[in-house]
């Protein structure tokens, strides 16, 4: 391997306002490599990464391609230094065909040859392997048939360098070694590729050297086969952090949840939930998994009655309250809330739905029971006292408790809308990613927390996107595939395969 | 490759949002602004009437306050614009497009004067006047109704749908007028009562704008303490913010929409009534006078802020009234009054780009 360096960083420094987001960063990129950025949500990968892509401007400090000096003023000028970014969300149009996604934007000549764009890109994706019909409309496709074009994209228009915004993220376990074969092969034709991750896994599988960034500092490069799972995560969280989650015996266990023949369509008629039954007990957490969007929002919000319901039963079910069985599928959110029912809800949309973005902690605490107060005011005083106990139990980071929610870092926003649902001791808890945005210890905080609701007769339900988390933390995994239930395992014994194969709709359904 | 060549040595700006800025600073550069503005505004009077640009300003100064009577006309239409706008608060909270106050104060001027002119001599003064005022604001009322109602449960447009029931509004106006016309064939309303004074704000405070004074400080205070002490208001401030967050919370979205623009709208039903009742005691299709647009802007710009909205409608009347002035002066049309508010308003909203954004430059070295 040769030692050019295709990409060098120089004491970069990006703020936004008060908050550092990189601090005199150096990095260096071979030429044919596959280089990890490493750290936790919010520790500045993505923010680096926008640097090169023209997406941020960097403060302070230089950027070095190909050994010369350069200014990127947009994603254009990164193009033409060879720069190509995939990011998380894709940005392609549904309508058009992949080999049309894929030269939109270029200069060409007049007549459009397409015969000839596919030929350009059959060459391209046999070259490494890929797996693409150029002819095939986005819409038809799977995310990682999506996430190919994107890269072939960016291949299409002449990048040697590559960048990946956590593109594992939203892969099956197939699907991410179909990818790393693809990337393998792309270093081995000199490509260059930085794929930003916090999997640390993946990081000691694909990549030959591995860069790690902490709140926002550069902490240092080591070689891949020098490292660990826990050198590596020393690196990222500046200690040693014990990654077990105390999984207790359920206990008490009794119906709270049942779920008959469910039917949902969304707001376009697509049939989203088909025929989906369950039952969800006290006592215990049921992991929900799937590829994103096959149903996980949906079902939570059904449940939560805040989904239009086309046909089935959800029921509830409690001995506490004296044997009662309401029919929730017959009530909106509001409805739910008024007859008592204590079922919290942490939405996968924070600002969007959770919380309010402009107001602070005090008046997002009270967004789910601000109507009990009598009256035509509002009280502020029960949430006030009980936003300062949030701060102070879950450790959340915030100026003051009248910072607007929008301006505290993901990791916070979601310390504050757990906080507030776990905070009403509720009979059914429903969370949706609840460590998306968190650091490794914050995690292992929220995980706890669960497990306490667990042991306190709660029924837990958890839609999570790491298959390893969810079979440590969950006492059944039910999984969803294109909103059917594809299967339902006890996740002490099931593994990441036999999830990811149900994840793909399994063998037995297809 | 070789733009990368050419482009080395060259000098970049760039444009970047600020994360806070202190209340110094921000001031500081609105108050630069409106010291631009002046400046900008004595050019051009100065290229159109060859005048000393400190008369014409000690001009606009008499204009506005240069007697207890201007002052009086001044402080009115200060807090009539000011009504509107905070009519328009919680509409705009709610991030409903309201556009639709011009008709929504038209319906209400419009109930005012049909009460002046059926009821006005025929029912005590008290109790005409609340009646003019209570039935306007129900005029109001109604126009804010209609697209209220479409958008809860049609989501059409209502930026597009208050603004056509604007038109509507003036229609309406004008089919009035053609009714109530004095004298015959003047093809315009004329000065209701003008001998008996019936339906007429009274006198209160030795002014007989006195009473449009109180009105709006009671509603500013009302509208105030509702926005943000009242559940009311902080449904609507949710729906405002998302309304999948609203649904999460258990509100009723379309109610909210509804009981929203129904406040709104009366409130500016109401500066209807202000205006005829309280003012010019007659109707025209320029009753509104653009008042229900120029609200939005002093809403805006003031973030919804009371004072902030009193100490702006106070600005923008102020200097209105003194272009009117000079307008007769150095015998210039209305017309000036128009580009002198507009070059104020371009030098006020254009500043506060530099409130929310900072430029930075950049310069890149030889390679």
């Amino acid at each position: 391997m040769s030692e050019t360096n295709v990409i060098e960083l120089k004491n970069v420094t990006k703020r936004f306002g008060d908050v550092v987001a990189n601090d005199n960063v150096n990095l260096t990129l071979r030429k044919g490599e596959i280089l990890s950025i490493l750290g936790e949500n919010g520790s500045g990968k993505t923010t680096l990464m926008n640097m090169l892509s023209g997406i941020y401007f960097p403060d302070e400090g230089t950027i070095r391609v190909n050994g010369k000096e350069v200014l990127i003023q947009s994603p254009r000028d990164a193009f033409e230094l060879g720069i190509g970014m995939i990011h998380q969300h894709f940005k392609l149009i549904n309508i058009l065909t992949a080999a049309e996604n894929i030269i939109l934007g270029l200069n060409g000549s007049v007549r459009l040859n397409m015969k000839e764009v596919e030929k350009e890109i059959g060459e391209l994706t046999s070259k490494y392997g890929f797996d693409l019909n150029p002819s095939q409309k986005i819409y038809s496709m799977s995310v990682s048939q999506k996430q190919t074009v994107e890269i072939v994209k960016v291949l299409y228009r002449g990048a040697e360098i590559l960048i990946l915004d956590e593109p594992t993220a939203v892969l099956t376990p197939q699907e991410t070694d179909k990818l790393f074969d693809v990337l393998r092969s792309m270093r081995d034709n000199g490509k260059s590729i930085i794929i930003i991750t916090h999997k640390l896994n993946e990081v000691l599988e694909i990549s030959d050297r591995v860069s790690v960034l902490r709140k926002g500092k550069y902490i240092g490069t080591v070689d891949t086969c020098d490292a660990t799972q826990e050198s590596l995560t020393e690196m990222m969280v500046g200690e040693k952090v014990s990654l077990d989650i105390d999984r207790s015996k359920p206990e008490n266990v009794e119906r709270r949840i049942e779920v008959r023949g469910l039917n949902v369509r969304n707001n376009e008629g697509y049939h989203v939930l088909r025929d989906i039954s369950f039952t969800a007990n006290a006592g215990e957490i049921l992991g929900i998994a799937g590829i994103s969007g096959n149903g996980q929002k949906e079902l939570l919000e059904a449940i939560g009655g805040l989904q239009n319901i086309e046909s089935g039963e959800i029921l509830y079910y409690t001995k506490h309250d004296g044997n009662v069985i309401e029919k929730l599928h017959e009530m909106e959110a509001g409805d739910i809330f008024d007859l008592g029912i204590r079922l919290s809800f942490v939405p996968e949309d924070r600002l969007g739905m959770g919380l309010v973005g402009s107001m602070d902690i005090t008046d997002n605490m009270m967004i789910r029971s601000y109507k009990k107060s009598s009256g035509i005011f509002t009280d502020r005083k029960g949430p006030h006292q009980l936003a300062s106990d949030v701060v102070e139990k879950l450790e959340v980071v915030t100026p003051s408790l009248e910072t607007p929610v929008r301006r505290l870092s993901g990791g916070n926003v979601q310390k504050v809308l757990v906080g507030r649902e776990i905070a009403s001791a509720p009979r059914v808890l429903m969370v949706a990613y609840p460590v998306r945005g968190l650091d490794i210890n914050s995690s292992y905080a929220i995980y706890n927390l669960l497990n306490e609701q667990k042991r306190a007769g709660a029924c837990v339900m958890c839609v999570g996107e790491d298959l390893d988390v969810l079979l440590s933390l969950c006492d059944r995994i039910l999984v969803l595939a294109g909103g059917r239930v594809s299967g339902i395992v006890n996740a002490r014994e099931s593994t990441k395969e036999e999830l990811g194969l149900l994840m793909t709709g399994g063998k037995e359904n297809a | 490759m070789s733009k990368q060549n050419n482009t080395s040595g060259r000098t970049v700006i760039h444009m970047e949002k600020r994360n806070s800025i202190s209340r110094k600073k921000a001031w500081t550069i609105r108050l630069t602004a409106v010291l631009l503005s002046l400046i900008v505004c004595a050019i051009v009077i100065v290229a159109i009437t060859k005048q000393n640009p400190l008369q014409v300003y000690a001009g606009i100064i008499q204009g506005a306050v240069g007697s207890k009577r201007r002052i009086w006309v001044t402080v009115r239409e200060t807090v009539i614009l000011l009504v509107i706008a905070v009519g328009l608060v919680p509409a705009f909270r709610m991030r409903f497009w309201n556009i639709g106050a011009e008709g929504q104060i038209l319906m209400g001027g419009a109930a005012s004067a049909a009460l002046m002119i059926y009821l006005g001599n025929k029912l005590p003064l008290p109790v005409a006047l609340i009646l003019i005022i209570a039935v306007s604001a129900v005029a109001g009322m109604l126009w804010g109704i209609i697209p209220a109602f479409f958008k809860a449960y049609f989501n059409t447009n209502e930026t597009l749908f208050t603004l056509m029931m604007n038109y509507v509004a003036t229609q309406i106006i004008n089919f009035l007028i053609c009714i109530w016309e004095n004298p015959k064939g003047s093809n315009t309303v004329g000065v209701i009562n003008s001998k008996t004074k019936g339906g007429w704000f009274p006198k209160v405070f030795g002014s007989e704008y006195g009473l449009s004074v109180l009105i709006v400080l009671v509603v500013t205070v009302l509208i105030t303490m509702y926005m943000n002490y009242s559940k009311h208001g902080y449904e609507l401030a949710v729906v405002g913010e998302s309304t999948e967050t609203a649904r999460y919370a258990g509100i009723n979205v379309k109610n909210v929409i509804i009981r929203t623009m129904c406040l709104s709208g009366a409130v500016c039903g109401l500066a209807g009534a202000l205006i005829v009742s309280g003012a010019s005691h007659t109707i025209s299709t320029s009753t509104a006078g653009g008042r229900g647009f120029t609200a939005i802007i002093v809403a805006w710009m003031s973030k919804f802020n009371p004072a902030a909205m009193l100490v702006v409608s106070l600005f923008l009347v102020f200097m209105q009234q003194g272009s009117i002035q000079i307008a007769t002066q150095f015998g210039l049309n209305e017309n000036a009054s128009d580009i002198i508010t507009g070059i104020l308003l371009f030098f006020l909203i254009g500043c506060e780009f530099f409130v929310n954004y900072k430029l930075s430059v950049y310069k890149e070295k030889e390679a």
